[in-house]
């Protein structure tokens, strides 16, 4: 086999995850009452576009996540393939021209040329001070006066090459409304037009430019920003796989039997509340990273140090914030166990387990889905903070929070490096504003309070 | 009053100890003393004797519960648990890493912290107030179409992004205030200008969004309708019933918070070169020095826990239908 496949932790929670999320809208699908919060959800424009958007985010991520190690030359035949030490994922492959195009320092966006002045020997001998061409970025240049139309031309046919795709897949619409005529396709399909418009000639300019410029040591920034979305997408997801069951079943079962295992469950949340977030977390980071460099043999790769790292740091994010869901299902179990339905299970000596799982958790699965969607994107913001203050993912994880704490101090140079921040912060504020506009029509779609409450102002305004 | 403040206060005991056994947890039984020397010491080969040295020195060279060699109750007190994890119940915080006296270093840097973080609070608590007022007032309008819009926006930024940002366009390049630094007494407030302004504006996406929240439940509600139909206009129906009613909810989320001020703000005091808590305790998460760390966990939930009590005394005063039985 040239390649040996690589299944890191995140890897396989991740696309488990993809395939419990697959099921749960299977089964959504099929039942009529699980599926009308969620055609609520698609009625509004901002919900299909921000779906789009993160489809587009996710399936980059994804792609980042199917990981292999390439087959060394084969030394002598008939022994055991050797493979690279180096971990490889599907989207490094499809970024291959980036990974490997590194140059010495700073390039500015577009640039032929290095941002910094070097000692360049001229071929009679003599030492100038200049800034020297990219070993990549523009190299095909002859005259670097063409640069303006060349870049144009290259523009121009990744532009063509997008609408290629884009068009074609118009045809669809006709279908796709017929089926389900209140979804605002039309919105999607624009997203997904801009997206292409601009992907396509970003994609044919990185074939020869380095479109974000280069960062300090030389990498491109495209391929670093395109490489972060992964970890933001485990952070951002992941964690709710802890804080889901520690919530959901502290919280439900805490409201429902009461008494002292209320005041138990009541005590444990509030005790964790009660420390600040980030100073537990800290704790909590510093304390597995004595352990990782305690142990040292349990982790023969960096890749696999890393993500175990990121992992734990998923776990400890998880530990740190199933306080505040579980608080609001104490809440909502509490005024359920009180209801007709649930006393008439007791009547018929229902078991309590069979009551907590037929009758409460499907009933309190709103707050759960609303809870999940909104911390997705206080998740991501937090990896950021988190990475900045050095209890974030590990240094060799490439990461937005990594990226902008190396870059922090470019805006004090003179002249000002900015590409790197802005790349960074670009990439997070899509994925940031993306998840909040979805969170907001999953919020409207899912709570009925939020329905009353309109309705009510409504009547109030007429 | 004061038999329900004091037995509001009984209930902080058992969480303090809580806290305190999960630091202790944390600190030294997940990772005993002698890997954290090793941490410290930094080389990937320390002898058994630097170890040993080290941990002498910093007072863990003690068994963590119970020390059987020591005489009467030293058993129990000559211990790592009762030297490191109780004395903070007295709050004895003992050193820093560097040798300093914790208590002394949080005594001086309280200051600085709280002339940020108070100004943030309350202006940021006024600005937001306005903004979420004004799109409740124009509900279901242009103006609180775009407002909404504008406050997802905001909230969808990082926080560093303000930081940078502002640092880089106020300071830097229109020069109006200095980049970072800290100064005493009112030569401090040109330092503190940006900083408050970028902590204001950081908090308004979502503070906003969220009191506009606040104010539409309330405006829902049967009481409204009432006073509408007495003719009352419309501003004295917000100032007069919504805004007194939703004072409530508000005061839960902001009561809370106010003794968490000392602890000062992370981000901003380490951008800003502020000597304060914050900066205080992100130097300590860097360099590892646990002592700190474990010092402000301390403090960070006694803080809480009083804006808990803080939080039920001020319901009491707010909202006459909660009684203190």
């Amino acid at each position: 086999m040239p390649f040996a496949p690589v299944i890191l932790w995140t890897d396989a929670l991740l696309w488990l995850l993809v395939a419990a999320i697959a099921s749960y809208l299977w089964m959504c699908a099929r039942r009529p009452h699980l599926a009308a919060p969620w055609q609520r959800v698609v009625k509004s424009r901002a919900a299909m576009v921000s779906l789009a958007l993160l489809a587009g985010y996710g399936a980059i991520g994804l792609a980042d996540s199917l990981h292999f190690r390439v087959a060394l030359p084969a030394t002598a035949a008939g022994e055991a393939p050797a493979y690279s030490p180096q971990v490889l994922s599907v989207l490094d492959l499809a970024l291959v021209r980036l990974r490997r195009s590194e140059e010495t320092t700073y390039s500015a966006p577009l640039a032929t040329r290095l941002f910094a002045l070097e000692e360049v020997r001229l071929p009679d001998g003599r030492m100038v001070r200049e800034y020297p061409r990219l070993r990549y970025g523009g190299a095909q240049l002859a005259n670097e006066g063409e640069r303006g139309s060349d870049v144009a031309k290259r523009a121009l046919a990744g532009l063509a090459g997008a609408a290629l795709l884009w068009l074609p897949l118009g045809a669809l619409l006709g279908p796709l409304r017929r089926r389900a005529p209140q979804v605002p396709w039309r919105a999607a399909y624009a997203t997904l037009g801009a997206m292409l418009a601009i992907a396509g000639p970003v994609f044919a300019l990185s074939l020869a430019y380095h479109v974000l410029g280069t960062d300090k040591v030389g990498q491109d920034v495209l391929y670093l920003s395109l490489k972060s979305i992964r970890t933001s997408l485990v952070i951002g997801t992941l964690t709710t796989l802890v804080m889901l069951p520690l919530g959901a079943m502290l919280g439900v079962t805490a409201g429902y039997f009461k008494g002292w295992v209320d005041d138990a469950i009541q005590y444990v949340y509030t005790t964790l509340n009660s420390i600040p977030a980030v100073l537990l977390i800290a704790a909590f980071v510093l304390m597995m990273q004595v352990y990782i460099d305690g142990h040292p043999q349990l982790f023969p790769t960096t890749a696999q140090r890393a993500d175990v790292r990121l992992l734990l740091l998923c776990v400890i994010l998880g530990v740190t914030s199933w306080t505040s869901l579980a608080r609001l299902l104490r809440g909502e179990a509490l005024k359920l166990a009180e209801l007709e339905y649930v006393q008439a299970a007791h009547a018929f000596a229902v078991p309590h387990l069979r009551i907590l799982t037929r009758h409460l958790l499907p009933n309190v699965a709103h707050i759960i889905i609303i809870s999940m969607v909104l911390d997705f994107s206080s998740l991501v913001l937090a990896e950021v903070v988190l990475s900045y203050i050095g209890v974030g993912v590990d240094p060799s994880t490439i990461s937005f929070g990594i990226m902008i704490n190396a870059a922090r101090l470019e805006m004090a140079r003179e002249p000002v490096v900015w590409w790197s921040l802005a790349s960074a912060f670009g990439f997070l504020l899509v994925l940031v504003l993306a998840a909040n506009l979805l969170a907001d029509a999953v919020r409207d779609g899912f709570d009925p309070r939020v329905r009353v409450g309109r309705a009510a102002l409504q009547g109030a305004a007429q | 009053m004061l038999a329900y403040i004091l037995r509001r206060a009984l209930y902080a005991i058992p969480i303090l100890i809580g806290v305190n056994l999960i630091t202790f947890a944390l600190f030294f039984v997940v990772n005993t003393p002698d890997d954290m020397a090793r941490m410290q010491l930094g080389a990937k080969r320390v002898s058994q004797v630097e170890i040993e040295r080290w941990k002498a020195a910093h007072g863990y060279d003690k068994p963590l519960i119970l020390n059987e060699r020591a005489p009467g109750t030293g058993k129990l007190t000559d211990t790592v648990f009762f030297q490191k994890s109780l004395r903070l119940f007295a709050f004895d915080f003992g050193v820093s890493e560097d040798g300093r006296n914790i208590s002394a270093e949080i005594r001086t840097r309280m200051w600085p912290s709280l002339a940020l973080a108070i100004p943030v609070f309350l202006i940021g608590l006024a600005v937001n107030v306005t903004f979420a007022l004004t799109m409740a007032f124009f509900r279901a309008t242009y103006l609180d179409f775009w407002g909404v819009v504008l406050c997802v926006a905001m909230m969808s930024i990082s926080t560093l992004f303000y930081i940078i940002a502002g640092q880089f366009l106020v300071a830097k390049l229109w020069d109006l205030v200095p980049i970072s630094g800290y100064n005493t007494g009112l030569h401090a407030i040109k330092f503190l200008i940006l900083p408050v302004a970028i902590g204001v504006l950081s908090g308004v996406g979502s503070g906003s969004r969220w009191y506009r929240t606040l104010f539409l439940e309330e405006m829902g509600k049967d009481y409204v309708r009432t006073a509408r139909a007495k003719g009352l206009s419309e501003t004295a129906v917000m100032f007069r019933h919504v805004l007194k009613n939703a004072m409530i909810p508000i005061l839960t989320g902001v009561v809370v918070v106010i003794p968490l001020l000392f602890m000062g703000s992370l981000l901003m005091e380490s951008f800003f070169g502020i000597p304060g808590l914050g900066s205080y305790t992100i130097d300590a998460i860097q360099s590892q020095d646990f002592a700190v760390v474990r010092s402000m966990v301390f403090i960070g939930s006694v803080l809480y826990i009083f804006g808990l009590l803080l939080t039920d005394i001020s319901y009491t005063l707010v909202d006459p239908r909660v009684r203190l039985e």
